[in-house]
């Protein structure tokens, strides 16, 4: 479903971020990607929806090399993924409901199914109380809750997560980890980049290493 | 209803939500002073219209040589010719004397030192040759053609569009500044939105929609303004250009634009907020 292939990322300035990277996950798979900062973590997420481009090797997604895509078609390909970022990126001047709808917005759902979808991811990560609130009114584990029901309202086969524990305490950082696994059990592929490696462990999936750009 | 109209709807109300009023304002004033210009010019041009513009070439008369009825014969045969009047030297006498204040000198002339002269209508652009060839005929002392003053009219009129037209397009390319500063602020306060959606998968044309929209609409609401604008101010200025016109037995009135100039002042005004943003998107978005 992913695979990547010798994949290598340099930065403009000199900096390789990642050195031969191979690694495949199957379709249905929940893996973690584990490593400190500054492993790489970060970038080889971001070379999946096409935020960034490998300098050599290939990144395949459903079989479509999504380093070589055109401009047009990387709008449809993140709509096939849902992504977490490190920092969120959610937007303070509008509702816990109207983050989660801004996705919808692009794919242009008949406004009844998109409500519906809304309050359905919501519902999942248990959200649906608060969905007039401002998210800047939420706790840091609610904020990180909310990033996953924007990521899921479209409904992706594949899910990835940079650091959704990151900032958390223990009981939030085990809460959301459990909503990815609850996801995964019903068939989404996920692959969670995380520094807490002891958090993860416990879960039995598989660990992918990453340590100065290596996967060990 | 498809995906297609949903997606410009969500664009219409997100660019409807941008239109800053402000804004509209000054694209309203900036219109106004060229809708109102035009309006003004085709006001008095409609006046101008009814003035007789046939020019007239004035043949006056040796006293001692002429044959006043054999002329009047040969100028009535001329193709370029379209009317002749006779004045007799003591009519001539009269009309002058009939003016405000050249009946006092008229008096003190004592004798009529006016010859006779025939008042001749002639076809547009041949009253050059015509005045030229009466000039030799004999008996014929003294030929003045008066076309200049039809043509200085003519070219005041060409010149005032000219104006209007430098002012339009200088006022056009204001409503494109405005609306490209507009949307560049649009652009620059919405960054994060602008950012997250495309990560999350936000086509260029769904994240540039809505400011298209939005310099649209603005510039539509401004010219709409700039008409009422105008359609006021007229209104008001005729409370006291009717009463002015009378006292010269005249119907003049400052008249609004026709519903057709209306509707193209808008379209217009549309087509430029959407340039405005279009060349504000292409520098400031990616």
């Amino acid at each position: 479903m992913v695979s990547f292939s010798a994949v290598a990322k340099r930065y403009p300035g000199g900096e390789e971020a990642l050195k031969q990277v191979s690694f495949t996950v199957e379709p249905g798979e929940l893996v973690f990607i584990t490593g400190r900062s500054g492993a790489g973590k970060s970038t080889l997420l971001k070379l999946i929806p096409a935020i960034e481009r490998p300098s050599s090797g290939t990144v395949l997604v459903n079989g479509q090399n999504v380093g070589a895509l055109k401009r047009p078609a990387i709008p449809v390909l993140r709509r096939s993924l849902g992504l977490v970022f490190q920092d969120q990126k959610l937007l303070y001047d509008r509702s816990v409901y109207d983050n989660v709808m801004l996705p919808l917005a692009f794919s242009a759902h008949a406004p009844k199914e998109a409500a519906r979808r809304a309050r359905a991811a919501l519902d999942k990560v248990g959200l649906l109380a608060r969905e007039k609130a401002n998210p800047i009114q939420l706790s840091g584990g609610e904020q990180q809750r909310l990033a996953i029901a924007r990521a899921v309202v479209n409904r992706p086969a594949i899910l990835l997560a940079d650091e959704p524990t990151a900032n958390l305490d223990g009981e939030s950082a085990r809460r959301i980890v459990e909503i990815f696994v609850e996801f995964n059990r019903v068939g989404v592929t996920v692959i969670i980049a995380t520094h807490d490696q002891a958090l993860v462990a416990a879960y039995g999936k598989r660990l992918l290493h990453l340590a100065d750009g290596r996967l060990q | 209803m498809s995906a297609w109209l949903r997606q410009h709807r969500h664009a219409l109300v997100r660019g409807f939500g941008r239109v800053g009023a402000l804004n509209a304002l000054v694209i309203g004033v900036a219109l106004a002073l060229a809708v109102g210009a035009y309006a003004l010019i085709e006001s008095l041009r409609s006046v101008a219209g009814r003035v007789t513009l046939e020019p007239q070439v004035s043949v006056f008369l040796d006293a001692k040589r002429a044959d006043a009825e054999a002329l009047a014969e040969r100028l009535k045969r001329d193709p370029r010719v379209s009317r002749v009047r006779f004045v007799p030297r003591d009519q001539a006498m009269k009309e002058l004397a009939g003016i405000e204040g050249v009946s006092d000198l008229v008096a003190a002339l004592g004798r009529n030192p006016l010859p006779d002269a025939f008042v001749v209508g002639a076809a547009e652009g041949q009253v050059e040759s015509l005045a030229a060839d009466l000039a030799t005929w004999p008996g014929v002392a003294h030929v003045q053609a008066d076309a200049l003053w039809a043509r200085r009219l003519a070219t005041l009129a060409r010149l005032a569009r000219l104006g209007l037209w430098l002012l339009a397009g200088l006022l056009a390319a204001a409503v494109v500044g405005v609306t490209f500063n507009t949307i560049r602020l649009q652009v620059l306060t919405q960054r994060d939105e602008i950012e997250v959606s495309r990560l999350l998968g936000a086509t260029d044309a769904f994240i540039r929609r809505p400011f298209y929209y939005a310099g649209m609409l603005q510039a539509l609401a401004g010219s709409a303004l700039a008409l009422l604008l105008v359609a006021g101010s007229f209104a008001l200025l005729n409370t006291e250009v009717r009463p002015l016109a009378l006292s010269y037995g005249s119907d003049f009135r400052l008249s609004f634009v026709n519903g057709g100039d209306a509707l193209a002042t808008v379209l217009f005004a549309g087509l430029l907020g959407w340039l405005g943003a279009h060349l504000s998107l292409r520098r400031h978005l990616d």
